[in-house]
């Protein structure tokens, strides 16, 4: 099997995550849950995670760094703990629905306005569109860093100077980017830095988290157990168990540390290179093929390793049903959760055959790919698709 | 490579991943035909899972989802491989 899904999740992840997994359900009882050995064994190594993802994003130490299920919920966190009733609120057409979602849902309750930037022809967000949306009520931006259907990056650090410069806290989701790009919260002003462990963190699914800018305050999300100050009556004040309640995914958590220092050790700039000689192999091969059209901006390599196409006017759910049945390759159809991105190309009802790549895909399987779109271009092109 | 012919088949779609799990699973305990599918976007635009068979096996499946109690949200029939 060949695997381009990795922007929905990453398949392969190092021997270290798979080990690190398996000694922790081994090994760990509940973190906070008592002192005896078992628990002390998940504490730690949820402590060193913490320490070790806020390093990562160059972030506001481990007591900002917050464990989630998944970017989802982090933004959910984000989004509903913090936006102000009657305020405006800022995103653009990029997001997926982690951010549109719970956005919408606000704007319908009549609790927010919310302005939503497009981008150029291939979906490039100007920052500059942002700053102009900017009024006297607007009280947060989000954005994703890079678009999980395009691999369009859009330049957080100008977006976060226009935060700056006009005291506006900024959300990131960077659920296709952490692993690949350096993101330092610090000097890109990030507010809140939303991350899934289960894509280019290289862990298991189940794990995410946020990392909060030092003073920020979030509502909490939920209330429950936290294993701290239980004749309380609410939710504890401290970060991170205000945004905690209930026992976090410990094992999950041994294997993002793993995925994480695994990174680490190989080099974040040698992962970019080797998705970007993948991805570009990938595009070099198809772009010319007569009838393949390609979405998004490909003027620059300083992009995400993700190439979304359609072949004709075939669609992408049948595209992507011959690569598997057929090639044995898995590629996601559809519209991906980015119904916004979708309109903007036209795509609603035909979707996008998304190729998502890893540092561990090989040239081989890029060879491969390549003939299997120009088989199924030559198909077209005799109608027999 | 050639590709098998287009025939009639029909699909039926699920409001949830997890009700096209359930109708895999009982189809495949029951050597039910067919298989799962990504939604053809002629039925539903967006994302999602359906369950494919040939258009023959149309009064049999909806026979063994209504005996089964297995719950789907549409059938249609649409020319597939």
């Amino acid at each position: 099997m060949i695997y381009f899904d990795n922007s929905a999740t990453s398949l392969v992840k190092p021997e270290s995550v798979y080990a690190a997994v398996l000694d922790a359900m081994k090994t760990f009882g509940g973190s906070g849950r008592g002192a005896h050995n078992a628990a002390m064994n998940a504490a730690r190594c949820i402590f060193e995670a913490r320490e070790e993802i806020s390093l990562f994003f160059n972030g506001y130490g481990a007591n900002n760094t917050v464990f989630t299920q998944n970017a989802t919920e982090a933004l959910n966190i984000a989004i509903f703990g913090t936006v102000k009733k009657g305020s405006h609120v800022i995103t653009t057409e990029n997001e997926h629905n982690s951010v549109l979602r719970p956005l919408f849902y606000l704007e319908d309750k009549g609790d927010i306005t919310l302005s939503v930037v497009n981008g150029n022809k291939n979906g490039v967000i100007d920052p500059k569109d942002v700053e102009k949306e900017i009024n006297d009520k607007t009280s947060l931006v989000v954005c994703n860093h890079v678009s999980n259907v395009t691999g369009n990056k859009i330049d957080i650090f100008s977006v976060g100077e226009i935060c700056k410069k006009h005291s506006v806290p900024f959300i990131v989701d960077a659920s296709q980017s952490a692993g690949v790009f350096h993101i330092d919260m610090r000097k890109n002003n990030i507010s809140v830095l939303c991350f899934t462990g289960h894509k280019s963190l290289l862990g298991p699914q189940g794990t995410g988290g946020l990392c909060v800018k030092d003073g920020f305050y979030i509502d909490p999300f939920k209330q429950g157990g936290s294993g701290v100050q239980s004749f309380k009556r609410t939710q504890p004040e401290n970060m991170p168990e205000r945004l905690e309640a209930g026992t976090l995914n410990g094992h999950g958590i041994a294997g993002l540390l793993a995925g994480i220092r695994y990174i680490k050790n190989y080099g974040i700039g040698n992962i970019f290179e080797k998705e970007k000689h993948i991805a570009k192999m990938f595009y070099d091969g198809v772009k010319d093929f007569k009838n393949v059209k390609i979405y998004g901006d490909f003027s620059s390599w300083d992009r995400g390793a993700v190439v979304g196409i359609n072949i004709g006017d075939i669609d992408s759910a049948v595209i992507s049903d011959i690569l598997n049945t057929e090639f044995d390759i898995c590629t996601r159809a559809g519209a991906h959760c980015a119904p916004l991105v979708h309109k903007h190309f036209n795509t609603e009802n035909q979707g996008i055959v998304r190729f998502s790549f890893s540092h561990f895909n090989t040239e081989y399987e890029i060879k491969k790919a390549i003939d299997a779109i120009y088989e199924l271009n030559e198909l077209y092109e005799k109608g027999e698709i | 490579m050639a590709l098998s012919k287009k025939t009639e088949k029909c699909v039926f779609t699920f409001e949830s991943t997890a009700d096209a799990m359930n109708m895999e699973k009982h189809c495949k305990e029951c050597a039910i035909a067919g298989r799962i599918i990504p939604v053809p976007t002629s039925i539903t635009a967006g994302c999602g899972l359906a369950w494919c068979a040939d258009i023959i096996e149309k009064e049999n499946i909806l026979k063994f989802i209504e005996e089964k109690a297995i719950k789907y949200e549409g059938v249609y029939s649409v020319f597939l491989r």
